[in-house]
């Protein structure tokens, strides 16, 4: 393999670590901050990538649509922790991942009633269409590039918004002791709704930048939910800093796994064979990291014991 | 007191319909999750026939497998146990048509398969009471590898999910094209994200493409190929680019050829009634999945015609004479019972604002599967 090519992959590594982290932060908040595992993550991703792709195709604009993407997801993340996910905070876990898988039967339905059971078209703006070329000859295309960089600016924005604003210290008080902060006077429902819908509203966004290079259809949030939980554990559940090195890790180790490991296989193997042993492995590859991270570390790289 | 009426009514109408009905239908297709658009197709195609034959001895029931081998597994146990069906249709998925037909062949039911083909059940898996209305899964890449060779394609790239269609899919287009394999990959099955893929391919010095990814991976991987900037010719089964992938890609699929055994533009009275009747009943166009379905009922109506399924000798030769007008124009079975017919080349074009495809040569003739030797009935 070039060096060029190995590049390139590594940018491809990257971009899918960056929107993995999308999908993690707000899943890791509300697991960290609320003790709640939400399984209905997955529909979240599912509804913004269908405002998204709604009003692009009565408004025609690329930004009306994130934006749209942004606002139904915190909407219907606030609405369900209202209505539903509030009443589940002192219940055991199991409840929790019976109402929410409720949830994402609700949900999937639901979509599947309003836009029908085909895929929806969601392409990308025009300026972003086709490849630009990087330094060193590399062509890489410029959606790709453009998910990295605001991905980036998400979980600086993130960083800050934890470590250095009001909101960000009560959410990590939250964390560590949510009946002091209550007694010392802030009003704990309001912080959770915001939680919540802070992370619904991320997982929205994620589900219409990827949307416009995948298919917009019903049930498209529950194979994302999997590597989401998956980065969550390697990273430390609550902890925004082990979210984002967590689906790094699984961005590069997914992407770098698929391709090197059948051209390793392909070293002693016949190669039909090491083919197929190749693309198996390498879909077991996260689960194994995963394993392996567990084992040095069981509550993951920055969990707090 | 009037619950219990209702119920006994209920029972007895229920009685009463069992009564009439001679033949029962279970269809087992996917009608959610990523792959429903497929099983409502053939579902849809197939319930049209059946309203159009306007037979009241004849009932279907429908279940949703949700694309799980073992829900589907589950879902023919109880079909045959306790709905009582004499014949099974309706799965889309190959893994799923392994895990179900062979035990419910062997339990004496008839299965007619409106999509999936996987090769075991063509070859030394074959069985008397299975039917395939579709094709053996390799046929449509076949036809694509000799479209390929006729082209001048000479170093092809291909790819395809892990799972059994994946592998008769490139099987089948490695058996007819003549030229070298500049890279080979499997991905798994649903996987949305081809980045990776796609810069093997660009560093791959092929001169085509050759892909089979059905649903949602084809259009992931059109849309994604698309702003890559690889500029290669794409080759690609007709299920890549079925009437409801078409609308999602948009202008991404423009004039990329696909191997079809059916397109709506085959000319005959039969195809003509059936997309103006699709159209007019569910407001969209017949995809070939619809096509599929449309004539599996078409056929299965054909053999009630001849034969009592009570009497299986009798109703399997009647299923193996295969007299129904397909819109296919002609079809046949052969010998392991599965179809010897044309394959075309299409090619993905737009209509006003709708894009479809429509055909431009004929890849192969009264073409039967590679299989049909190893089938000992």
């Amino acid at each position: 393999m070039t060096i060029l090519l190995f590049i390139e992959q590594m940018l491809n590594g990257l971009q899918f670590g960056v929107m993995l982290f999308l999908m993690s932060a707000g899943l890791t908040l509300v697991f960290g901050v609320m003790g709640l595992i939400n399984l209905a993550h997955g529909s979240l991703y599912m509804i913004g990538a269908f405002a998204a792709a709604a009003v692009a195709a009565a408004t025609g604009s690329f930004v009306l649509a994130l934006m749209a993407s942004l606002a139904a997801a915190a909407l219907a993340g606030a609405l369900i922790e209202l209505t539903i996910i509030r009443r589940l905070y002192d219940r055991d876990h199991l409840d929790q991942v019976l109402a929410t898988f409720a949830l994402i039967l609700i949900f999937s339905e639901g979509t599947r009633w309003m836009f029908g059971s085909f895929p929806l078209f969601l392409d990308v703006p025009k300026v972003l269409s086709g490849p630009v070329t990087l330094p060193g000859g590399i062509q890489f295309p410029a959606y790709r590039l453009s998910i990295i960089v605001i991905g980036l600016l998400v979980a600086g924005g993130m960083f800050a918004l934890i470590n250095r604003t009001r909101v960000g210290i009560r959410i990590r008080a939250g964390e560590a002791d949510r009946e002091m902060i209550a007694a010392l006077g802030v009003d704990i429902a309001k912080l959770y709704t915001f939680v919540f819908a802070l992370g619904a509203a991320l997982a929205g966004f994620a589900g219409a930048l990827v949307g416009a290079i995948q298919s917009v259809q019903v049930g498209m949030g529950e194979p994302v939910l999997i590597l989401a939980f998956v980065v969550i554990v390697i990273g430390g559940i609550g902890s925004i800093k082990g979210a984002f090195v967590g689906a790094l890790l699984v961005g590069f180790t997914d992407t770098m796994g698929r391709i090197l490991l059948p051209q390793i296989f392909a070293l002693f193997l016949e190669p039909s064979s090491a083919v197929t042993v190749g693309s198996a492995l390498a879909s077991m590859l996260i689960y194994i990291l995963m394993a392996g991270v567990l084992v040095f570390r069981p509550r993951g790289l920055y969990g707090v014991a | 007191m009037k619950l219990r009426s209702a119920a006994l009514a209920a029972a007895m109408a229920l009685a009463g319909a069992t009564a009439q009905a001679d033949v029962k239908v279970g269809m087992i297709t996917t009608l959610s999750g990523g792959g429903a658009g497929l099983g409502i197709d053939v579902r849809d195609g197939f319930m049209l026939a059946v309203q159009q034959a306007g037979r009241d001895d004849l009932e279907v029931v429908i279940e949703d497998d949700q694309r799980k081998p073992d829900i589907a597994v589950q879902l023919a146990d109880k079909m045959i146990q306790s709905e009582k069906v004499d014949i099974l249709t309706g799965i889309i998925w190959s893994n799923l048509a392994m895990a179900v037909v062979p035990a419910a062949t062997a339990q004496g039911k008839f299965y007619l398969s409106p999509n999936a083909g996987p090769s075991p059940l063509a070859g030394k898996g074959c069985h008397k009471n299975y039917f395939n209305v579709a094709w053996q899964n390799d046929n449509l890449h076949e036809a694509a590898g000799a479209y390929a060779n006729d082209t001048g394609f000479k170093n092809s790239f291909i790819l395809a999910p892990n799972y059994p269609a994946g592998k008769d899919a490139l099987t089948g287009y490695k058996r007819f094209f003549e030229g070298e394999m500049a890279g080979e990959l499997y991905t798994k099955l649903g996987q949305t994200d081809y980045a990776a893929e796609i810069a093997q391919i660009r560093a791959s010095g092929a001169d085509s493409v050759y892909f089979f990814l059905p649903g949602g991976m084809g259009i992931s991987f059109l849309k994604q190929y698309a702003a890559s900037g690889v500029e290669l010719p794409l080759v690609g089964p007709a299920f890549s680019f079925d009437q409801g992938i078409l609308q999602a890609v948009g202008d991404a699929a423009m004039g990329v050829k696909n191997t079809s055994q059916w397109n709506k533009d085959i000319d005959n009275a039969t195809n003509a009634a059936f997309v103006e009747t699709f159209q007019a009943e569910y407001g969209r166009l017949p995809s070939l999945y619809a096509s599929q379905g449309f004539d599996t009922a078409n056929l299965l109506i054909s053999a009630m015609g001849k034969a009592d399924v009570a009497d299986a000798d009798a109703f399997r030769a009647a299923l193996k004479d295969a007299e129904f007008d397909s819109v296919r124009g002609k079809f046949a079975f052969g010998d392991n019972h599965h179809p010897v017919q044309d394959i075309y080349v299409r090619e993905v074009i737009k209509e006003g604002d709708v894009y479809t495809n429509k055909i431009i040569a004929t890849g192969l003739s009264d073409h039967a599967d590679a299989y049909a030797a190893d089938c000992k009935m």
